[in-house]
């Protein structure tokens, strides 16, 4: 197998200063705009080729506002690379599945409880099996749920809220997630049958790949005030809960990226990869996608919902206490690949934009109104995590994001090695005792889930994360460390 | 089950470079048989199909409006068959692939067995067949290349 050959990336970016470096927009044929890609002297030299020139190809698409943009983290996907973000003219853009990608709404919730570290590292082991066991995972897992079609088009409607109103959690939750737990532009009248019939058994299942259920303690304190303002302090233990809309985002995607082919000619648009399929955003493809995609998005919330649930019932009946006894409240839930429509300020003027985030997280400043009144004065909650056996991170959006990304930052570490070498060169067993020694409990379907996601094939958290620190987009707030990692 | 003969020199598929997902090239000396191989080499990143039971049949009848688009939405559907109907695929006939007004057309057989997980070990899940760097040629014999999200 050819291994990837490295360029240097200098011979092609133009530094503008030491955590950004800019794709000249002559670089390629039809671009509209610059690219720009936030990474720092290390990162930079990891940088895959590739992901410079996908960035460039986002630059091409009409109505593009400002810059075709990379995060810290941002490796070689399809159409848009993994930690891209661009923003296209509610007018005169488009709106395009490649600047989603599949896996709709991927993204990542953090809830805190009162435990500490000390009472909960015994117990690990043990905490984690049921975990495993309670929350299904893997390839071919099946849902619990059972949902029906109607219970479906309800989640497909209203996400995290249908789950609330059935039983799955509080309203304290919908306060504590990103837009409330759903989006207002969903139309399952947009998703297909088979988009139905993927998502309905694997309703209420973590996935595989890099999805993972985690339980964390805080091991370092960044910023007093914001982490009180959050509810976060030192030693107190936390759950991550990662994965997105399953099936059903992933069918939605693949069929309107066959409807979308279609309009990218009835509307001649000319596309660089035809992964960026696209249609111009208020045109009644373009409206047909973001209904559906608004749906998945829906779904992937109602799913980490659902998820917290059992994950509430599981740490009830293994500390005997109850849920407000363990404090397991909501602190945040953010989306890392989806699309938007926002206002944003471009050269002084407020213009309604499609804000694209594939691989980044929204980073809204202190005074936002989409932030929830709790975290308002301090910005929202921004949910970094890590590979498996590393540190996550939780920081607070600043306003420099709405200046320089609109409203972005990065969304995790980022790989810098492919699952197929992982399996080359390391053993699932070999890692799970490494991380067993370091005190990391993991349960997996599979020893070779385990090899793919060696803390090794992914970029240090800590880099990418002081990047966007540096750029003041979002500032940290803690570190949380894993005790206990289940994964499918 | 008879065991077909199989030419040394013939390769089926080879994988990629890929850093987060999986690239594959099939080949096969007619179209068809690039089309079957690259099923097999979808199947190949999940989970092993060598040893795998032909029990189960499913028929596929596609129509798409050129030959890559037809790749992908072949490979398309048998994820949704995996998925939706629990079968994990290891044997595929693709009939011929003949072009009319409409664009690309086949028809094609896929044999597998039912998932079992007590048996069945996954590796890796593929969540869709991208456009990404997507090819379908012919030089000596016909090639195609399908990076897959997983």
């Amino acid at each position: 197998m050819p291994e990837e050959i490295k360029i240097d990336a200098r011979s092609i970016l133009k530094k503008v200063n030491d955590y950004t470096w800019d794709i000249p927009q002559d670089y390629k044929a039809g671009m509209r705009v610059p690219g720009r890609i936030f990474v720092s002297a290390p990162l930079l030299a990891s940088l895959e080729h590739d992901t410079i020139e996908q960035t460039a190809n986002v630059a091409t698409l009409p109505g593009i506002q400002k810059y075709a943009m990379a995060m810290p983290d941002a490796h070689t996907g399809y159409g848009f690379p993994i930690g891209g973000v661009a923003a296209f003219d509610r007018e005169t853009g488009i709106i395009s599945p490649g600047g989603v990608g599949y896996d709709i709404n991927c993204g990542v919730r953090i809830i805190r409880t009162n435990l500490t570290a000390d009472e909960v590292r015994p117990g690990m082991k043990e905490l984690i099996e049921r975990l495993f066991h309670e929350i299904p995972s893997g390839v071919g897992s099946k849902s619990k749920l059972r949902a029906s079609d109607r219970e479906l088009t309800d989640a497909f409607l209203h996400g995290a809220k249908w789950a609330v109103e059935s039983g799955y959690g509080t309203d304290g939750d919908l306060k504590h997630c990103e837009e409330n737990g759903y989006m207002d532009a969903a139309d399952p009248s947009k998703v297909s049958e088979k988009a139905r019939k993927r998502g309905k058994p694997q309703f209420g299942t973590l996935g595989s790949g890099n999805h993972f259920l985690e339980v964390q303690y805080v091991d370092r304190v960044y910023d007093d005030k914001v982490a009180e303002v959050f509810g976060l302090s030192k030693g107190q233990v936390t759950v991550m809960i990662h994965c997105g809309s399953r099936g059903a985002g992933h069918q939605i995607c693949t069929d309107h990226l066959g409807i979308l082919e279609k309009a990218t000619r009835k509307y001649g648009i000319a596309l660089p990869d035809r992964q960026l399929a696209c249609a111009p955003a208020e045109s009644p493809e373009g409206q047909a996608y973001f209904g559906a995609m608004a749906s998945a998005a829906n779904y992937a919330w109602a799913n980490r919902q659902v998820i917290t649930h059992w994950v509430r019932e599981t740490f009830t009946n293994f500390f005997g206490r109850d849920t407000d006894e363990l404090g397991m409240e909501l602190v945040y839930d953010v989306a890392h690949n989806v699309a938007k429509l926002e206002e944003h300020t471009i050269n002084g003027k407020k213009r309604m934009v499609y804000v694209h985030r594939k691989g980044a997280t929204r980073s809204f400043p202190p005074g936002h109104p989409d932030v929830p009144e709790a975290y308002r004065k301090v910005g929202q909650p921004v949910l970094i995590p890590g590979s498996m056996g590393t540190p996550s991170f939780v920081l607070h959006g600043r306003q420099e994001a709405m200046e320089l990304t609109f409203g972005s930052a990065c969304h995790g570490a980022g790989r810098v090695a492919s699952r197929a070498a992982a399996k080359r060169e390391f053993r699932g067993e070999t890692i799970q005792k490494e991380l067993a020694d370091a005190g990391i409990s993991v349960r997996a379907t599979h020893p070779s889930v385990i090899a793919e996601e060696a803390p090794a094939v992914y970029k240090a958290s800590e880099d990418v994360v002081d990047v966007v620190h540096q750029l003041d987009i979002a500032r940290k707030v803690v570190r949380v460390m894993p005790l206990g990692v289940a994964k499918g | 089950m008879l065991l077909e003969p199989v030419a040394e020199e013939e390769k089926k598929y080879e994988y990629l470079y890929h850093i987060a997902d999986a690239k594959f090239r099939a080949y096969g000396d007619t179209l068809e048989k690039a089309f079957g191989n690259a099923a097999l080499a979808m199947f190949n990143v999940m989970t092993e199909t060598a040893n795998l039971k032909h029990e189960m049949i499913k028929q596929v009848e596609l129509t798409s409006h050129d030959i890559e688009r037809l790749l992908v939405d072949w490979l398309s559907e048998l994820l949704y068959l995996f998925e939706v109907e629990g079968i994990i695929f290891g044997k595929f006939e693709v009939g011929s692939i003949k072009k009319d007004e409409d664009g690309f057309s086949l028809k094609a057989n896929a044999w597998g067995e039912n998932i079992d997980l007590s048996t069945h070990h996954f590796d890796t899940q593929v969540k869709a067949v991208t456009y990404h760097e997507l090819e379908v040629k012919k030089n000596d014999v016909y090639c195609v290349q399908v990076v897959l999200d997983t």
